[in-house]
């Protein structure tokens, strides 16, 4: 059954249960907390920090955690604690903003082809496939190097790159829809394309395309943090996780609580997305074990 | 049968050739060109145009592909723009390199994986399966780069029984390696292992709820007679496909481990000819990642097909 002839009201009754399913699950609850902590974490940690993560301090380099830096403090004597809030500020704002972009041009494309088939469908498989056997970090460091480092150019950069693989996950849902009796009756009653694409097929898919998007976001997050980690991401004096750990690494021997913050952070962030993506698959009923590695 | 065989070899012939205009159209599109990195900013008028008529680079860039092209297929990768190198010696030792450490992690991977998913699989949902699980999810989730580092502190910096760094040179043999390799090893098997795992599981957990399996039960099977002979056979079937990718993952994104442990391989060579912006070697070693990822997952598809007949029929029908 299509969901768009279900009156608004009970789609905002159907989005309540499918929270409630997840919600419900041990693997779900724990994910969502983690990712709305961090979410609202990012929203105040500027108003919470107790330093500014840029006042650098001769006289308290690499000094161990205490009552006034919790964490310890960094190899320039800033606080630790302060950075490791406001270090995902800027990662969840890029990859926030790239993973509907991307979602939604990957989504549109492939319900598209889905929908056309035949040749020209085969011949644009093709070139998604051709395109997804380069390695990402090639595709991406290629036009940041090119281009600059800065939000405005990784924003486009990651949804451009990472709604390619969302074309394979919404033509193969689309054709698993395609050839149902619904949308031949909208073929007959002469609908447009555009309509029937919007109507019919967007709706069936929406399911598939909302748990891709945790996937997404959270592969994006992994890309984001590694390029920054590599030195090709967020520019000092930034706060970033990534940056962090590359910058702290050095001193990880007798400093690793510099180390330790940022990984926390970083790691209960990506595994908070992954814990709810897989609550919110099996509660929407998609398998996705099966899933490639890339 | 051989007429299939011959439509995927020929589908991957294509998808090869389409990924090597787009390296090529990348490249072109991107502003500068190879003068232009190699001579700087100061590169004007005179000097850039000699640089330009030396390396042929204002014949027309169809002309210049297929010159391109086919001089790889001949194994002719080029010169690199600064050193003037041949390209084919310099990724070689890095191939070779990259390949020692891919091959290391799939021997301990690989093995681990099946034992681990079909573990999992037949204890479905007991205490070994969910720690399992969630193990995996920790391992596929966290990113590279922070679980090399979390080890790296532990077994090196703490406990100090391992290297945590690689320090023997690019064109040292294989046996150099060891032990400096064990870490990166172990963070790529990591990884590994978990994508894997996940796909076995499912799988025996499919199977293992299948009629057959059932019948099998029923007519007296004993259990693991029945798991051992009837199940797993089909269970690891799709297990060729997963490691596949993640064959093609290892060759392709392990960059991240090589720069974290300082391991010459392929994808630090990459990273340095990046910043460098020495496109010709760029172009050179996304060719080479690309074909392999296609190879390898051209050899999936066609061992799956030969080890299950059931697909092979699905896919003539289609």
């Amino acid at each position: 059954m299509s969901l768009a002839s279900i009156p608004q009201n009970s789609r905002l009754g159907r989005t309540l249960s499918v929270l409630r399913d997840v919600m419900s699950r041990p693997s779900g609850a724990v994910g969502l907390c983690l990712v709305v902590f961090h979410l609202i974490l990012a929203v105040i940690s500027p108003y919470i920090a107790p330093f500014d993560y840029r006042t650098m301090n001769a006289a308290m380099m690499l000094t161990g955690p205490d009552g006034v830096h919790f964490l310890g403090t960094d190899h320039l004597g800033r606080d630790v604690f302060s950075r490791t809030i406001q270090g995902g500020r800027e990662a969840i704002l890029v990859t926030g903003i790239a993973t509907p972009i991307a979602v939604a041009w990957g989504g549109m494309v492939g319900i598209f082809f889905g929908l056309i088939g035949g040749r020209v469908d085969e011949v644009m498989m093709r070139f998604v496939d051709a395109f997804l056997s380069l390695p990402w970090i090639l595709k991406m460091l290629v036009l940041i190097v090119t281009f600059g480092t800065g939000i405005e150019v990784l924003i486009p950069t990651l949804a451009f790159f990472y709604g390619i693989p969302v074309i394979r996950i919404a033509r193969a849902a689309t054709h698993d829809v395609v050839a149902r009796d619904f949308v031949a009756a909208a073929r007959a009653r002469g609908q447009s394309r555009m309509t029937i694409m919007r109507k019919e097929l967007l709706p069936n898919v929406l399911d598939a395309l909302m748990v891709e998007g945790a996937m997404r976001w959270s592969w994006m997050l992994l890309a984001f943090s590694s390029l920054s980690f590599l030195g090709f991401g967020v520019s000092p004096p930034t706060p970033d996780w990534g940056l962090m750990i590359a910058d702290a690494r050095g001193f990880m021997s007798f400093a690793p609580w510099g180390v330790l913050g940022p990984v926390i952070a970083l790691s209960t962030l990506i595994i908070g997305i992954n814990l709810t993506a897989d609550a919110l698959a099996k509660a929407l009923g998609i398998d996705r074990a099966q899933k490639a590695p890339v | 049968m051989l007429q299939m065989f011959l439509r995927r070899l020929f589908l991957g012939a294509i998808t090869v050739a389409i990924v090597s205009m787009i390296i090529f159209a990348g490249v072109e599109i991107l502003p500068g060109d190879a003068c232009t990195a190699f001579l700087e900013r100061e590169a004007q008028g005179r000097v850039l145009e000699n640089c330009r008529e030396e390396l042929d680079l204002n014949r027309p860039a169809v002309v210049r592909y297929l010159d391109w092209a086919s001089d790889a297929l001949r194994g002719d990768l080029g010169v690199s723009a600064n050193g003037q190198r041949s390209i084919a010696e310099m990724v070689g030792a890095r191939l070779q390199n990259s390949l020692l450490l891919a091959a290391c992690a799939l021997i301990v991977g690989v093995p681990t994986a099946i034992f681990l998913g079909v573990v999992s699989g037949l204890w479905r949902d007991r205490p070994v399966d969910l720690v399992l699980s969630t193990g995996a999810i920790f391992a596929m989730t966290i990113p590279e780069f922070v679980s090399a580092t979390v080890l790296i502190l532990v077994f090196s910096v703490w406990l100090g029984w391992l290297p945590g760094i690689v320090l023997t040179s690019a064109n040292a043999p294989a046996s150099e390696f060891f032990p400096e390799i064990i870490l990166p090893v172990v963070v790529l098997a990591m990884v590994m292992t978990a994508h894997i795992l996940r796909t076995v599981r499912s799988s025996v957990i499919e199977v293992m709820n299948s009629d057959y399996v059932q019948m099998a039960t029923l007519k007296g099977v004993p259990y693991w007679r029945m798991v051992f002979r009837h199940a797993l056979p089909n269970a690891l079937l799709p297990a060729i496909n997963v490691v596949a990718l993640t064959i093609a993952w290892l060759l392709g994104g392990v960059v991240v481990i090589e720069v974290v442990f300082n391991y010459p391989g392929l994808g630090r060579m990459m990273i340095d000819a990046i910043s460098d912006r020495d496109l010709p070697v760029v172009q050179a070693i996304a060719l080479i990642v690309a074909t392999v990822y296609v190879g390898v997952n051209l050899t999936a598809d066609l061992l799956t097909m030969v080890a299950n007949p059931r697909l092979r029929t699905l896919y003539t029908r289609k």
